[in-house]
């Protein structure tokens, strides 16, 4: 009966945010009581717009580069060639997931300067983890029955993997994807304490000029699009997953 | 005879012979911001501590670089890092000119590689030697025991991250509390909270997706944000640390970093408690019920130690997640070691930023190892009682 009411939320999500995204100034009355002795409202150092789209640029480089990395690696650990590697992997990640984002961001400094390139070795290495993880769970959690019977069909080791193995994985990859994203998004804000440009710029200058308002709307609107893009991703994953479903059986 | 080659091993030879013999082992700075210029091993160090050095990496590689008994693997990679650290501090003291208290020298890029070098084929033979929850604890400890009297013994006071300490050994103990004191009480506040929450949310199905959309949307607001948000309804008490100052923040003290913390470790406590009582077998409770029991014997007695190793799960992603957050604290004048992050970044001074980042990763490491035993622990445990 309600099915339609999380659609409807999203929907108004969106527009919501590319209105404040496209039309700030709309919003200024709703804002105005969180800033004193008449501070700006809406951030004045440069366009929300530019600032989200170079926040998801920065995200989606990193999580291109962390995607093919990871993938290749898990592939790579779960061959016969690679199978040395694999319970040493399995501690790496774990010991990798202790790191701090914010220790990460601060050490890459000194090796590649201020401004985006740590921020993006950052959200890279921080990314790697999930989707490492959940491609490992996918390639080694796959019914012995499917592979057993690609083998009998005298399939090679590529086309097993390229037709059967990654297809079958395929949504819990996508998940260890969404996870990162997420991460990503978050984290990316914090990029701009080492001068990268992202939304966190919005909530670093509220920070410094104690202005409510600021923190606000950098905040939602990071929230906001974390929200919508781990619902879009989801909605992907149940997509892939049905369709992999309807093929296994 | 016949000779194999350790797959991983060659990665690592690989790895220790590009950084024992091409990138540098330390550098040496003038003062604690310039830039600094590299030194290799042999320059790093009196020649015949530098050679011997290079005899231990490439014996130790070389033991890595063949299939070899575990045992000797480990000794290698044990050997080579204790060698590592321990010249390391030598070197310090060799490249600082006598009397001069501006010179800074700092481990280089080829050390750092070569200890991850050895500490992969540690951790590989760790590994595989399977060890058990008891036996890593010890590994831990010992481990921090090593580096511990490392310090006490002054054997790297000549280093830069030490000389950083020295000039702010007051204020890394009161951050270094404040840090822990952040973690572990918005931990402990989250747990009381939490557990109480995920029980309620496990009874009462029509609160559980309320409760965990809501902590979910929470999770999703920027760190930087949330800490920022929470100045306003804490009041505008405002606490100058160093840390905020060097970043021209104005303080506004530990309260609202807490309840961030806060906020943000309830999503895995209460989703894990929701999860941990939802996977008890309906069996154990359906006898429970049949010998008599009350819902309230049935959840301390029954539910909730069988759902126990699951919440402790979602209590590890908490520690060591808050260990991380905490560092953020410092923006808003919280404290914690992210003042020396922070104050590293804003003067360029990396020795500092890593005097706030090493003790954050080490902490945040040790917690992960200890509960990830603890969990292993409850969970043998019970599969030996169920068996």
């Amino acid at each position: 009966m309600k099915a339609w009411l999380p659609a409807l939320l999203r929907l108004a999500l969106v527009v919501l945010l590319v209105a404040f995204l496209t039309n700030p100034g709309w919003f200024e009355p709703l804002l105005k009581p969180l800033t004193e002795n008449n501070a700006p409202v809406i951030y004045n150092q440069g366009s929300l717009l530019t600032l989200t789209v170079l926040h998801l640029r920065t995200v989606l480089l990193a999580t291109v580069a962390a995607t093919i990395v990871a993938v290749a690696l898990a592939i790579l650990v779960t061959r016969p060639a690679g199978a040395e590697f694999l319970p040493l992997s399995r501690s790496l990640v774990n010991i990798g997931q202790t790191f701090p984002p914010v220790a990460v961001l601060a050490l890459a400094v000194p090796a590649v300067g201020f401004g985006e390139k740590p921020t993006l070795i950052a959200l890279f290495l921080y990314g790697l983890l999930p989707i490492f993880e959940n491609t490992l769970t996918g390639l080694t959690t796959l019914p012995a029955n499917v592979v057993e019977a690609a083998r009998g069909a005298g399939m090679t080791g590529w086309q097993r993997l390229l037709k059967v193995e990654l297809p079958l994985s395929a949504p819990i990859i996508l998940g260890g994807i969404r996870l990162s994203v997420v991460i990503g998004l978050a984290t990316a804000t914090i990029g701009s304490t080492v001068a990268a440009k992202t939304l966190g710029e919005v909530i670093i200058a509220g920070l410094l000029s104690n202005n409510l308002a600021f923190i606000l709307q950098g905040g939602l609107i990071v929230a906001a699009l974390a929200v919508l893009i781990y619902d879009g991703l989801s909605a992907i994953e149940r997509y892939t997953a049905r369709r992999m479903g309807s093929e296994a059986e | 005879m016949n000779i194999r080659f350790d797959k991983l091993g060659v990665v690592i030879a690989a790895i220790a012979a590009y950084a024992a013999f091409v990138a540098p082992f330390a550098t040496f700075r003038a003062n604690r911001i310039v830039p600094g210029q590299a030194r290799s091993i042999l320059e790093a160090l009196p020649t015949a501590t530098g050679a011997l050095l290079l005899v231990i990496i490439v014996v130790a590689a070389l033991i890595a670089l063949f299939k070899t008994p575990l045992v000797l693997r480990l000794v290698a990679s044990v050997v080579a890092l204790v060698a590592l650290a321990l010249l390391v501090g030598v070197a310090g003291t060799f490249l600082t000119p006598a009397g001069n208290t501006f010179a800074r020298i700092s481990p280089a890029f080829g050390f750092w590689i070569l200890i991850f070098a050895f500490t992969l084929l540690l951790a590989d033979v760790l590994t595989r030697l399977e060890l058990s929850p008891w036996a890593r604890v010890g590994v831990l400890v010992l481990a921090a025991a090593a580096v511990g009297l490392l310090l006490v013994s002054g054997s790297w006071n000549d280093l830069s991250i030490l000389k950083e300490y020295f000039n702010r050994a007051d204020s890394f103990w009161a951050e270094g509390s404040k840090h822990v004191t952040l973690a572990l009480g918005s931990l402990f506040a989250a747990v009381v909270i939490g557990l109480p929450l995920g029980i309620l949310c496990h009874r009462v199905e029509k609160l559980r997706a309320g409760v965990l959309n809501v902590l979910n949307i929470i999770q999703t607001i920027p760190s930087i944000a949330l800490f920022g948000l929470l100045i306003a309804p804490l009041g505008w008490v405002a606490i100058h640390v160093p840390g905020a100052a060097a970043l021209g923040i104005r303080g506004i003290g530990t309260a609202p970093a807490f309840v961030a913390l806060f906020l943000y470790s309830l999503l895995p406590v209460v989703a894990n408690t929701v999860v941990g009582l939802a996977g008890v077998p309906r069996a154990a409770n359906d006898a429970a019920r049949g010998m008599g029991m009350t819902d309230r014997q049935r959840l301390f007695g029954v539910e909730f130690p069988l759902a126990f190793p699951v919440i402790l799960t979602g209590i590890r992603i908490v520690l060591v997640q808050n260990i991380g957050l905490a560092t953020i604290a410092a923006l808003i004048g919280g404290g914690g070691f992210g003042v020396f992050v922070f104050q590293g970044v804003g003067q360029t001074a990396m020795d500092l930023v890593l005097l706030g980042a090493v003790p954050t990763v080490a902490l945040a490491f040790a917690a992960a190892i200890i509960l990830d035993a603890v969990i292993e622990m409850t969970t043998t445990k019970r599969r030996a009682e169920t068996a």
